[in-house]
């Protein structure tokens, strides 16, 4: 079913025009099932439009503001002078210029024999065309479906069965451009039986406008693999993200994901977990620190459709000023789905009367024998230990930057890698200064 | 020579009720001064006024420290300028390393005083000098501020925080509440260990045990917000003996 063209709204229309534009019937050149992808995609985005207030997924983030704003779709990209990458951290570095490697600005000359980091128009076609698209379905999602309708390229990363990456690779998405712009990054990882990798994904955007980047992230976990992914999101104050992450998780994997916040304007994560196997481990942490008028909302599912597996969620909050959080963790386990084990924290302090968090477990169970728990809870600063600080010498505002480090510390101890941990400590510092 | 502390005619009330009703106190450098009193007689009262806690309200006295008036200092200012309160109930700060609090607490202390502040290694030597002094276990530094620590281990936690802030007048609250014999021995040893000639002590406790091991220059009576009788160690002795319902009628009130 298409929506008529009367109720779309200008930037519908905006989008759906442009993608005619780009791709006429008569592009060459590409495999045929990117040219398919596109097509279904565009045609699920004109069906479903962007998702209002209407939408329960929606209830409490609006886009609405942003997509007034008369995005362009972003074509072409000029490489930046430097990316700044993580001080310190001895990492496989692939940087992607829109949605290009450059290789001027990558470093992959240690990677290990067989793992490919590279453009997706570069890798082995039948590998891309097994996966992409695959776990970051369109049905019935309007943000992953625009991403897919503007797919010509994006980042590869490749790990054979049974390789093991020891220093991380870490994923640059370098996005130029002026006026307001709509960035689509993506990203596709494929970890074969048993391989190991510790990947960070990282924007780093120069876009001058009101701009939206609307970035995907699909990632296969192959048989007894362990893949542990690390976001960090700081773009300046004028700039939206939706972030998409789906992961495909095979029987005996362990997958780690951790998103920290620290900027923007409307930030949205949406991220989907499917271990569909027995013995997966599932593990789920988020920091934000949400400043200013910026919105930070972080949504998640957990579906557990196989028994016998395990998933953890951790996600912490500070709010300052007129900034707004949101948690929505949803842990969805199926009748087939006995004996899991899935647990669900969500903490957030709130610092201004201005702020607001609206947390939101959901815990949906069909299965008879789970253990389950889910605990949220939104507060100040406990006042007896301001006091305490404060007796021991610590202005207020050292005891309120120590007691908020030492709560967004819960989470970034849970990054194995030293330097990203102490980038993360200073950034978390950085943020609390008034 | 002027005082360190000089509590004249202090008021003070909570939600409206008063409970300190005029209490007066001096205390020179190299002094130790207990204050006892049965429960709510304002012992506990008078430590938080001293400590700036804001749910008390001044109603009427003064307070001088060192010459200057206390009660119009911030918390965090009374700390620098050297007065050490050591709590009841230490509060448990989870993921506050014990080391980041202390280097951050006395560094703020040192720079008030016109001291360079410590680095890491200097701080780590000194807070391994100071635990040794009060025989802290030195596993506790590598831990969160008190989280987990026992009753006693916070108590002597306090005791530790005095020995690496270097105040000039500590006041220890209860100190000795909830400790078996050999945790209050360890506290008492630890205060022993720090009294000097130019630091004061105020020690306020419900029963006479600690001061077997905390010899008091002076001890105070406390009762329906007064200091109601002054004395030396053997007031104590005679309180432990009598208990404190004799106080009551011999006290002539202010």
């Amino acid at each position: 079913m298409t929506t008529s063209t009367a109720t779309r709204s200008p930037a519908e229309t905006r989008l759906i025009e442009a993608f005619y534009r780009l791709f006429s019937p008569s592009r060459n050149g590409e495999p045929g099932f990117l040219r398919n992808l596109r097509n279904e995609a565009i045609d699920c985005f004109q069906s479903l439009g962007f998702p209002g207030k209407k939408d329960e997924a929606w209830k409490y983030t609006s886009l609405s503001g942003v997509l007034r704003e008369p995005l362009t779709v972003q074509e072409q990209c000029d490489p930046p002078a430097s990316v700044h990458g993580i001080a310190g951290l001895d990492a496989h570095t692939g940087v992607f210029v829109g949605d290009t490697r450059s290789d001027s600005l990558s470093s992959l000359a240690s990677l290990p024999e067989g793992v490919i980091v590279s453009s997706l128009t570069s890798a082995p076609p039948a590998l891309v065309a097994a996966h992409l698209g695959q776990h970051a379905t369109i049905s019935g999602r309007a943000f992953v479906a625009l991403n897919t309708a503007f797919l010509r390229n994006g980042a590869f990363v490749y790990m054979p069965d049974g390789t093991v990456c020891e220093q991380p690779i870490h994923i640059v998405h370098a996005l130029t451009g002026a006026g307001a712009t709509l960035a689509q990054p993506r990203t596709l990882v494929v970890a074969g039986t048993g391989a190991q990798l510790r990947l960070i994904e990282t924007v780093e955007a120069h876009l001058s406008g009101s701009s939206l980047i609307n970035g995907v992230t699909e990632i296969f976990v192959g048989p007894d693999a362990h893949v542990s992914r690390f976001e960090i999101q700081d773009p300046a104050n004028h700039i939206s993200v939706v972030s998409t992450l789906d992961v495909y998780q095979n029987g005996g994997s362990h997958f780690q994901n951790n998103t920290f916040t620290f900027g923007g304007n409307v930030m949205r994560n949406n991220i989907n977990m499917l271990p569909d196997a027995e013995g997966c481990e599932t593990l789920l942490h988020g920091l934000f620190i949400a400043r200013g008028h910026s919105h930070i909302d972080n949504h998640t599912l957990v579906d557990h459709a196989k028994p016998r597996c395990f998933s953890s969620e951790n996600y912490r909050g500070i709010l300052d000023g007129h900034a707004t959080g949101v948690f929505n963790g949803k842990v969805l386990v199926r009748q087939d789905a006995q004996q899991i084990n899935a647990y669900q924290t969500n903490k957030s302090i709130v610092l201004a009367n201005t702020a607001r968090m609206y947390a939101k477990p959901e815990l949906e169970i069909y299965a008879d024998d789970v253990k389950c728990s889910h605990g949220a809870t939104t507060g100040q600063l406990n006042e007896e230990a301001l006091f305490y600080l404060r007796s021991r010498g610590l202005t207020l505002s050292q005891a309120r930057t120590l007691m908020l480090q030492a709560f967004a510390r819960d989470i970034i101890e849970k990054v194995p890698l030293q330097p990203l941990r102490d980038a993360l400590d200073q950034r978390v510092a950085a943020g609390l200064m008034h | 020579m002027t005082p360190v502390l000089e509590v004249k005619n202090l008021k003070a009330s909570v939600e409206g009720l008063p409970i300190l009703k005029g209490v007066d106190l001096t205390v020179y450098a190299g002094e130790l001064h207990a204050i006892m009193g049965p429960n709510g007689s304002g012992k506990s009262t008078l430590a938080s006024v001293l400590a700036g806690r804001e749910e008390y309200e001044v109603n009427g006295g003064t307070v001088l420290y060192q010459g200057e008036d206390l009660l119009e200092m911030e918390v965090d200012e009374r700390a620098r300028e050297g007065l050490f309160m050591a709590f009841q109930y230490p509060v448990e700060l989870p993921g506050v390393s014990m080391m980041n609090f202390l280097k951050q607490a006395v560094n703020s202390v040192r720079e008030h005083r016109g001291q360079k502040p410590l680095g890491a290694a200097a701080l780590l030597r000194m807070a391994k000098e100071k635990a040794a002094l009060i025989n802290l276990d030195s596993r506790l530094k590598k831990r969160s501020v008190n989280e987990g620590f026992s009753g006693g281990e916070k108590k002597r936690n306090e005791i530790f925080q005095l020995a690496m802030l270097d105040p000039r007048l500590a006041i220890l609250d209860e100190t000795d509440s909830g400790l078996d014999i050999d945790a209050l021995r360890s506290v008492a040893d630890g205060v022993n260990v720090l009294r000097t000639d130019d630091r004061a002590f105020v020690v306020i406790t419900h029963y006479q045990r600690l001061l077997n091991h905390i010899v008091p220059d002076y001890v105070h009576v406390m009762y329906d917000g007064r200091i109601v009788l002054s004395g030396n160690k053997e007031l104590a002795l005679q309180l432990e003996a009598r208990g404190y319902d004799w106080v009551s009628q011999e006290a002539v009130p202010a």
